[in-house]
């Protein structure tokens, strides 16, 4: 098992966490735990973020590894 | 009835009439103020004396029942750079100018009797001067108020407040919102060159004016809808934008590394969550106020909000991510209520709130105040700037001239603009804006953030220099074109990723005024407003030397990433190849 924290932003915090640290099967993907979270339900995924860098969908989590996901945003 | 250029001479207090150059005739917004400071005003005159103009323009599509086509241009040469200066802004004026038949109003000279200050009050074919010395020593909202009883709200209002009048280089040009609130023209100090002029006030008649004409209404009717509905199905300016407004990017920006901290010394702030935009949405439900309200009618995407203090009374409204951003995590105050009231006295000072949050996170460096001190910040504004002590006067001067004698080294400016909210060295593509825009270090004018960060337009890496002298020269040709519409800049977000959103808007542009244009056309007006405005800041004696990032962030490394930044002299000036 791996440890990966989970951040949450804008509206996929709704219901859910701001941030948390979750424990997954080794070889998961950044895809696999939006799945789970079913965050791109409610709206398209924007940005993802591994280790504050943007990183795809089908991205190999590592133990230690923070994940954050945002919907689309945009401001300026 | 065709628009027309109101012409002021403040030197002996008259006014001309004057038929629209045919050459002006298919501009607007910053492209018309733009081609008039560069046709008009001396490059190398004092910004603040009688050679410089003051000019405002509508957008083209101002007036017009176009969604979010209400933002009005000022320009002129700006005090702050030493370079031209296009500064936009909501609020009622664009519509109340265009539908008057006002296509531009250039105001120049300066009044040979410089005792007191003058209010412009212009309604169709006349402009009154009128001396007001009761407004003397008053900031915004008494101004503003002042103008709404003596019209009964019949006007547009714009106005300066005491930075204004004594010429800082903070200051901006206030302007009276739909909501009685104000909106600004921020940056470059105009509030300065306002001040020269000896303007307290401009008020525009609203009551006696027609319609702005619509050459083909079927057709201008049919484009609107689709520009329209494109906006409203963006997720960012649909969705996004609509439930936490600008402040959504403290986060985002806090993730990614590029949210500059403690006056640009690290890339991320360990405080971020009490100042973000999901704080602020939480904050606005929980005591009333409002998350969506429009800068300008008939905005559909709604970024601003009134956010309350927590006994609901209302403390500020159009609450921006760039101030939150300088307040909070460039100067560490982490009370976000707090943060509200500064935003809310800089509104009535009549100070550009990024220009004046950016040099109080250098007093820090200055040891005029310490840290996450909100109160003192406060105090430093409320007091010393506002009053014009000589340590307001000093702040009031801009990071720059504050950097300058207080022997600073990181000093976070371009072109002698601070810097906005974003990174140079961890979202390169900003940087480059930054450096290389006419216009000295301006967030809006090419936004390279949303492809490095946000994933409008594709994906650039921002940590690396590919591609970024290209993203941000193609970004700053097309804000040029949409900030001469009227358009506000995030129709951006649509733009880039709805191919029906552009068309769309060139159709409105044709429907009325009855052309043709193409998108070349406006990639073309994108081009020549930018390469105007370079020219005129090459006569006006910057150079490439000026398109440079301040040499501490060339050797000092940014975490959390560790980068620098490293491009070359010759990567850079590649910018003007087109
Ligand atoms: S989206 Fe925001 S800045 Fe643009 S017009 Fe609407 S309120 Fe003003």
């Amino acid at each position: 098992m791996i440890n990966i924290t989970v951040k949450l932003f804008a509206q996929y915090r709704e219901n859910r966490f701001k941030v948390e640290s979750r424990t997954y099967a080794e070889g998961i993907t950044a895809g696999d735990i939006i799945e789970e979270l079913g965050v791109t339900k409610v709206l398209p995924l924007g940005v993802l973020m591994v280790n504050s860098r943007h990183e795809k969908e089908e991205y190999h989590l590592k133990d230690g590894d923070t994940l954050a996901l945002f919907p689309k945003v945009g401001g300026g | 009835m065709s628009d027309l250029i109101y012409r002021v001479n403040m030197s002996n207090l008259s006014f001309k009439i004057e038929e629209v150059p045919a050459s002006w005739m298919g501009l607007g917004g910053r492209g018309l103020t733009s081609t008039i400071v560069a046709a008009e005003v001396d490059p190398e005159c004092h910004p603040l004396g009688p050679n410089n103009k003051l000019v405002f323009a509508p957008g083209l599509l101002s007036g017009t029942s176009a969604s979010n086509s209400g933002r009005n241009s000022c320009g002129a040469k700006s005090p702050l750079t030493g370079g031209i200066k296009e500064s936009n802004v909501g609020g009622t004026m664009a519509g109340v100018m265009s539908k008057l038949g006002v296509k531009a109003l250039i105001i120049e000279g300066l009044p040979q009797d410089d005792s007191t200050f003058y209010h412009l009050h212009v309604t169709k074919n006349n402009v009154e001067f009128i001396k007001v010395p009761e407004l003397v020593g008053k900031d915004n909202y008494f101004v503003l108020d002042a103008m709404l009883e003596k019209y009964d709200k019949k006007v547009a209002v714009m106005s300066i407040a005491r930075p204004g009048e004594m010429k800082m280089l903070t200051s901006n040009i206030s302007v009276k919102d739909p909501g009685g609130k104000l909106r600004s023209h921020g940056r470059g100090g105009l509030g300065a060159v306002m001040g020269s002029k000896k303007i307290k006030c401009i008020t525009v008649d609203s009551e006696n004016y027609k319609e702005v004409t619509i050459a083909d209404p079927e057709k201008f009717k049919e484009a609107s809808k689709i520009f329209t509905k494109a906006l409203q199905e963006n997720p960012i300016s649909g969705q996004g934008l609509p439930a936490f407004g600008t402040n959504v990017l403290v986060n985002i920006l806090n993730e990614a590394g590029g949210l500059p901290t403690h006056n640009f010394r690290e890339g991320s702030w360990k405080h971020a969550e009490n100042i973000c935009g999901e704080t602020m949405a939480e904050n606005i439900k929980a005591r009333g106020g409002k998350t969506t309200h429009g800068c300008h009618a008939g905005c559909v995407i709604q970024c601003s909000q009134v956010y309350n203090d927590k006994e609901g009374k209302y403390l500020t409204s159009g609450f921006e991510y760039e101030t939150i951003w300088a307040l909070g995590a460039n100067l560490g105050i982490e009370d976000l209520d707090l943060i509200a009231k500064m935003d809310a006295l800089m509104d009535d000072l009549g100070l550009d709130s990024i220009e004046t949050s950016v040099t109080l996170g250098l007093a820090v460096d200055a040891g005029i105040l310490a840290y996450g001190d909100g109160q003192r910040a406060y105090d430093l504004i409320a007091n010393e700037l506002a009053n014009g002590t000589p340590l307001g006067r000093i702040i009031g001067g801009g990071t720059h001239i504050l950097g300058r004698l207080y022997g600073l080294v990181r000093v976070p400016t371009a072109k002698g603009q601070a810097m906005p909210a974003y990174e140079p060295r961890a979202v390169k593509g900003q940087g480059v804006t930054y450096i290389t825009t006419p216009m000295g270090a301006d967030h809006t004018a090419g936004y390279a953030v949303a492809t490095n960060i946000l994933n409008s337009g594709g994906h650039v890496d921002p940590l690396k220099k590919e591609g970024q002298v290209e993203l941000s020269r193609n970004l700053q040709i097309a804000s040029a074109a949409v900030d001469s519409t009227g358009m506000c800049i995030f129709v951006a977000f649509a733009a880039l990723d709805d191919a029906a959103c552009l068309p769309a808007l060139i159709d409105m542009i044709n429907a009325r005024f009855g052309i043709s244009i193409t998108g070349d056309d406006v990639v073309n007006l994108g081009k020549n407003i930018l390469k105007i405005e370079h020219e005129f800041n090459l006569k006006a004696g910057l150079t490439s030397a000026d398109d440079r990032m301040p040499e501490f962030m060339k050797y000092e490394v940014l975490p959390p990433h560790n980068t620098t930044w490293d491009f070359t002299n010759e990567e850079i000036d590649e910018f003007w190849n087109f």
